[in-house]
């Protein structure tokens, strides 16, 4: 009798046990089903965020080069109004980054070492033509530098005339595209250590030696990334340099506003300046992307 | 003989110190972070200026609020190894080693006899290729202390040179630095936490609390200090 009720106790328990095991399953699936397919889902969501973003950015320039026959490209090439819009472009923004790397090294240099009065102000100056509308950068060089602008009008006193020239061209490229030069190479200049400054000093450096010897050396991937910025900013610059610089062929007309004009008549002459355009937007960013890369471990 | 008497205003507290190291003779100074351990030497490089009081060495003044003398730290002739060794990371370990020479607009045969010989008394002429920053711990501190010894320092000044290795490397330079400095005989401040440093490498020692001088004493006095810090 004794052993009976053992028994029925041990199968009670046994079967307790079972049922006990049967629930934890069955809650484990009920709760790894719907987490999983959660994952699952959250994954598919955002693959098909980024394809559609992918898309949205590669689709406009597939179509450039599938609406742009080789040879199309290759005879609108031979174009006057290809060639002296792609000579202008090339020597304005090579001109513009030589004048922005010239004055905006210092500047950068000082921004990021030194504490003035009116640093903030500064700063926040330096950085205004990127958020200011081309357009109203145009106006506002306009009025500055234009006959009757406030500079302007003392100049064109002595015969000297900028607006309306190639020369109003490169201001309106070195005024749109310095805040990318001043900006990378400031960050540039915050990431070396002070410590090599101050050890170069020590050595018998002077400051000058240190800068050029020591600092220039170590900042030099990021100078370069920004000056690649800079150039690819005056090259593709166009509201400025139409309300300034006006649009004539061979003098102020670069190669955005050639495009804009070319829409006007001759759609292939458009693409193809568009297509080198882009080819150029390609390369400047691999060059930024590689030149961004190699940065020095520190000592 | 190096004679320091300054004062300071920092964000925290006000540094003031006053104390001279003899020549040959090796002044370790221990404190807790921020006591202004390294800003005392940044002071005394140059790198920092007090708000008041005199820095000589050799009985010329480096720094003098009442005559305003403030030599600039390249005029100083004092030798700096920083904490992090400050290694030119562009250059390689010979041009690391060169570069106070060639500051001082030395010929380049005479840059390179003596870069070769203290590249040689070092172990490092095998490596004189490599880029700093790519050279072990141990070899970054040997490269740092022979960059600062090229130059004939009047001061050396060493930020704590052996933080940065690992234990069983510490020992091992530690002996190999005692030896290096003892060599130059001019007067050494090394900044350290570590009281085996003091006790095997200073002549004299002192506790830093706050921008005062806590504890001034011989280097053997400072395991007592220890002892009397735990028990703080």
């Amino acid at each position: 009798m004794a052993s009976n009720q053992a028994d029925v106790s041990r199968f009670d328990e046994r079967s307790l046990v079972e049922l006990v095991n049967h629930e934890h399953e069955t809650i484990g699936k009920a709760i790894c089903i719907p987490s999983r397919t959660r994952e699952v889902a959250l994954k598919a969501g955002l693959a098909l965020l980024l394809t559609l973003a992918m898309t949205f950015i590669a689709l406009p320039v597939v179509a450039l080069f599938l609406k742009s026959p080789l040879d199309t490209i290759v005879r609108s090439l031979h174009d006057p109004m290809v060639m002296d819009a792609l000579r202008l472009s090339l020597t304005t923004s090579t001109l513009t980054t030589l004048i922005v790397v010239l004055m905006g090294t210092p500047v950068a240099y000082v921004s990021a070492r030194f504490h003035y009065f009116g640093k903030e102000l500064a700063d926040s100056l330096i950085d205004l033509p990127v958020i200011m509308p081309p357009a109203v950068a145009g106006i506002a060089l306009l009025v500055a530098f234009g006959r009757m602008g406030i500079v302007g009008h003392y100049l064109n006193a002595f015969g000297i005339s900028i607006a309306f020239t190639t020369l109003a061209v490169i201001i309106a490229q070195v005024f749109v595209s310095s805040p990318f030069y001043i900006r990378q190479a400031r960050t540039s200049f915050e990431d070396v250590d002070l410590a090599f400054e101050n050890a170069a000093r020590t050595l018998g450096a002077s400051r000058v030696y240190t800068f050029f010897h020591v600092i220039l050396p170590i900042a030099m991937n990021g100078l370069i990334s920004g000056a690649i910025m800079a150039f690819a900013r005056s090259l593709g610059e166009f509201g400025a340099t139409i309300m300034f610089a006006g649009n004539f062929q061979g003098r102020t007309q670069t190669m955005p506003l050639a495009i804009y004009t070319a829409m006007q008549g001759d759609l292939d002459v458009s693409l193809c300046l568009a297509i080198i355009l882009v080819a150029i937007s390609f390369v400047v960013i691999v060059l930024v992307k590689t030149l961004t890369r190699r940065v020095y471990k520190k000592c | 003989m190096l004679e320091i008497n300054v004062k300071k205003r920092l964000r925290d507290f006000d540094l003031g110190v006053k104390l001279d190291v003899a020549r040959g003779k090796t002044l370790m100074l221990v404190g807790d972070n921020g006591c202004g351990k390294t800003t005392l030497l940044n002071l005394v490089a140059g790198l920092d200026n007090p708000d008041e009081g005199r820095i000589a060495l050799d009985g010329r003044a480096l720094y003098d609020s009442e005559s305003k003398t403030n030599v600039p730290p390249e005029a100083r002739g004092i030798g700096y190894v920083f904490q992090s060794y400050a290694l030119f990371p562009h250059m390689s370990v010979y041009d690391n080693v060169a570069f106070g020479l060639r500051t001082r607009r030395m010929a380049a045969g005479e840059i390179k006899i003596l870069v070769k010989d203290r590249l040689e008394a070092a172990g490092l002429w095998e490596i004189r290729k490599a880029k700093a920053a790519d050279i072990s711990g141990g070899q970054k501190q040997r490269v740092a202390l022979a960059r600062a010894l090229i130059i004939e320092p009047r001061l050396l000044l060493l930020d704590e040179p052996l933080s940065a290795l690992d234990v069983r490397k510490q020992a091992a330079m530690r002996d190999e630095l005692m030896e290096t400095i003892h060599a130059c005989a001019v007067p050494c401040i090394i900044v350290t936490h570590d009281l085996r440093d003091v006790a095997c490498m200073g002549d004299q020692a002192c506790l830093l609390e706050r921008g005062k001088l806590a504890l001034q004493g011989g280097a053997e006095e400072v395991l007592r200090w220890g002892s009397g810090m735990n028990a703080k």
